[in-house]
């Protein structure tokens, strides 16, 4: 039977294909009954299971303890291993075994479901979330008694569609290998890093589905828009015919965006402005070009950090900036240091768990307190910067004091280089993420300490209206076109022109063609997006006069609530690009 | 069978690092101990047992402990659950 789920739409694109489970944690369990005489040995097997789960769980320990000298990780597996020696678990399966005369893997399945109803039920939070524990114990067991291990997108022999509860950046990194046609998720926001990552690689993705992958089973036929944020489970014939006509047709309109490639992204009457992207990867840096991008507007350097045992060396770092400032030559690219935080933690680097990570340590006050990682990372970057152009951008700034202690720092590193002889450009543009509330009300004055700004909407949005962008149950508030968005906006790009500077937008609003006309107006002079988006905002930044753009952003700032101001953008571009929007 | 009243005062309640504890502490006594609820009643050798009594900040148990060592099984936990489980709080 058919059936449609609504979810919400974070990439591009149409994926049809079978889908893939990638299910961490729940492995299918049956039921089978065992004759009274072998209880004994159903038992003895699954006591085997526990003995070798407590193995591998000391194995992790130590590796750990080991690799990372990590107290805090090895805590977590010690409460693992205290859950598996768990009297009341071991002796109610065992109890279950013997009464009803079951296999093992039912019966620990039993006890599991039991535990996790209990912990449903307790109104605390945090509690209520430590049933996640039990069940990767559980699921463990279960695992070693059926002999399975874990699935992982990287063995995949075909294309699939991979349905998960949630993947963590680890699972969506193995996906840029290719084999995934689209994918959907119970769980994520638009901005969530993963929603990102799936833009930047054009793996259409919806997201948001809270039970798809409840839903749909391994093998399915599924169809994923990720344009219209829709799933299709078992599609009719008609269904299916709609939608390859919908993805032919939305093939057909990237290719003819695609044409434009080799024109400057100017209006009628010659106002120009950057557009350039914003990458991860390197593989993503042909896709930017054949796409027209004149430049990178952002460089996330936080992937040297992850899924490593050690700490990048300096040299780690240096080999890759300078195959990226060789690589987008004769362009430029703008690395922004470290933005470690949130979802991105690399365990090596990773001090102790903080309530609320998010306002935590992070970012650059994560490199001032690490200043010999800081000071490693800028020796990098300078030493990169002799092959090709690059440019410096220190994230998440509060205000002038965290500048003036970077740049600080980064002179004695400059000395330092200059003392051994070793040559890097001297002139080396820095900037600053415009990010956080107190930032953006203090522009006037960072914009005398720097060369550049980048305004990075995705945190500015989430921290001027203090949600949490991965919580569906207050995604809605996400709102680009917010007045006081807008209106940090404005204060930037007035800030910024009057001390002379220009100033960058690398948030994932400057890829939102229906905000096109509306930063246009505002005065931005660069916008750096992922490859996909380029096409379509330079179509429409060809397409108008400036004035039309200018006349836009006024009439936008001078209406007070986000819903009106969409209202009048979508209606307005509606009219100008019906075949967009 | 010796019990006494203790209120959970540190900040994430009666959740598994301080269950664990509780229950390594429970081990090396030969007596029985058991924690209870309101209605509800765990044994105190079980961490999962524990912290499915959901017993946040503020919670009031009742322990319970029975054998050979019994008293000072009650000393320890109570003493333990007293030292906020050696958390900050």
């Amino acid at each position: 039977m058919s059936k449609t789920l609504k979810g919400i739409p974070v990439s591009s694109g149409i994926g049809i294909g079978r889908a893939f489970l990638l299910d961490r944690r729940k492995i299918k369990v049956e039921k089978y009954p065992i004759s009274a005489e072998d209880v004994p040995n159903e038992i003895e097997r699954f006591h085997q299971a526990l003995d070798l789960a407590k193995k591998q769980l000391m194995e992790i320990r130590e590796n750990l303890v080991r690799e990372l000298g990590d107290k805090g990780h090895a805590h977590i597996v010690d409460v693992h291993i205290l859950i598996l020696e768990d009297e009341m678990l071991i002796n109610e399966a065992i109890k279950i075994v013997e009464q009803e005369r079951v296999n093992a893997e039912w019966a620990l399945r039993t006890v599991l479901s039991q535990f996790v109803n209990i912990f449903e039920g307790i109104e605390d939070s945090y509690l209520k979330e430590r049933r996640s524990d039990i069940e990767h114990v559980g699921e463990r067991i279960l695992r070693n008694l059926v002999g399975k291990t874990i699935s992982n997108i990287d063995e995949l022999d075909q294309d699939v569609i991979v349905i998960a509860h949630d993947l963590s950046p680890a699972d969506t990194a193995q996906m840029h290998k290719g084999k995934v046609l689209a994918f959907a998720t119970d769980m994520g926001g638009r901005t969530s890093h993963t929603s990102i990552t799936a833009r930047s690689l054009e793996i259409p993705a919806v997201v948001g589905l809270e039970n798809v992958s409840a839903t749909v089973k391994t093998g399915d036929p599924v169809i994923v828009d990720g344009n219209e944020g829709i799933l299709i489970v078992n599609p009719t014939p008609g269904e299916f015919r709609n939608y390859l006509d919908k993805q032919k047709h939305y093939k057909y309109i990237v290719s003819e965006l695609l044409r434009l490639k080799d024109q400057p992204a100017e209006t009628y009457d010659g106002y120009r402005i950057e557009l350039k992207g914003n990458i991860e990867f390197f593989d993503e840096i042909p896709h930017l070009l054949s796409r027209g991008a004149e430049g990178i507007g952002l460089y996330r350097t936080e992937f040297l950090y992850m899924n490593k045992k050690d700490a990048p060396t300096e040299d780690d770092h240096f080999r890759v900036y300078k195959k990226l400032a060789k690589q987008i030559s004769p362009y430029s690219a703008v690395i922004r240091t470290l933005d470690l935080g949130g979802d991105k933690i690399a365990s090596h680097l990773h001090e102790e768990d903080e309530p609320n990570p998010v306002l935590g340590l992070r970012a650059i006050r994560f490199s001032l307190k690490h200043q010999d990682l800081f000071k490693l990372q800028l020796r990098a970057i300078l030493r990169a910067s002799a092959y090709g152009k690059l440019k410096i951008l220190y994230p998440m700034i509060s205000g002038i004091d965290e500048v003036r202690q970077a740049n600080d720092i980064l002179d004695k590193v400059k000395q330092e280089l200059l003392s051994k002889g070793i040559y890097f450009d001297e002139a080396i543009q820095v900037g600053v993420m415009i990010e956080i509330p107190s930032a953006a009300m203090t522009v006037d004055f960072l914009a005398r300490e720097v060369d550049f700004f980048s305004i990075g909407t995705n945190d500015l949005i989430q921290y001027s209206i203090a949600i949490d962008r991965g919580n569906e149950h207050v995604a809605y508030l996400y709102e680009p076109l917010h007045p006081a968005v807008l209106r940090s906006v404005k204060q930037c790009v007035v800030a910024a022109h009057s001390q002379g500077i220009r100033v960058a937008m690398c948030g994932e609003m400057a890829g939102d063609p229906l905000c096109t006309l509306i930063l246009l107006g505002l005065g931005l002079d660069e916008l750096s997006m992922n490859a996909p988006s380029l096409p379509i905002i330079k179509k429409i930044v060809r397409s108008v006069r400036y004035e039309q753009a200018a006349e836009m952003a006024y009439r936008a700032m001078i209406l007070s609530t986000p819903s009106e101001i969409e209202d009048y953008v979508e209606k307005a571009m509606r009219r100008l690009f019906p075949e967009f929007f | 069978m010796p019990s006494q009243v203790a209120t959970i005062k540190n900040t994430l309640g009666l959740h598994l690092r301080a269950a664990s504890k509780l229950v390594k502490l429970a081990h090396e006594y030969n007596s029985e101990i058991y924690l209870q609820k309101d209605e509800i009643k765990a044994n105190g050798k079980s961490m999962l047992g524990i912290v499915t009594l959901g017993a946040v900040r503020g919670s009031t148990l009742e322990i319970i402990t029975e054998g050979p060592d019994a008293q000072a099984l009650l000393d320890a936990v109570v003493g333990l659950i007293e030292r906020n489980f050696d958390e900050e709080v």
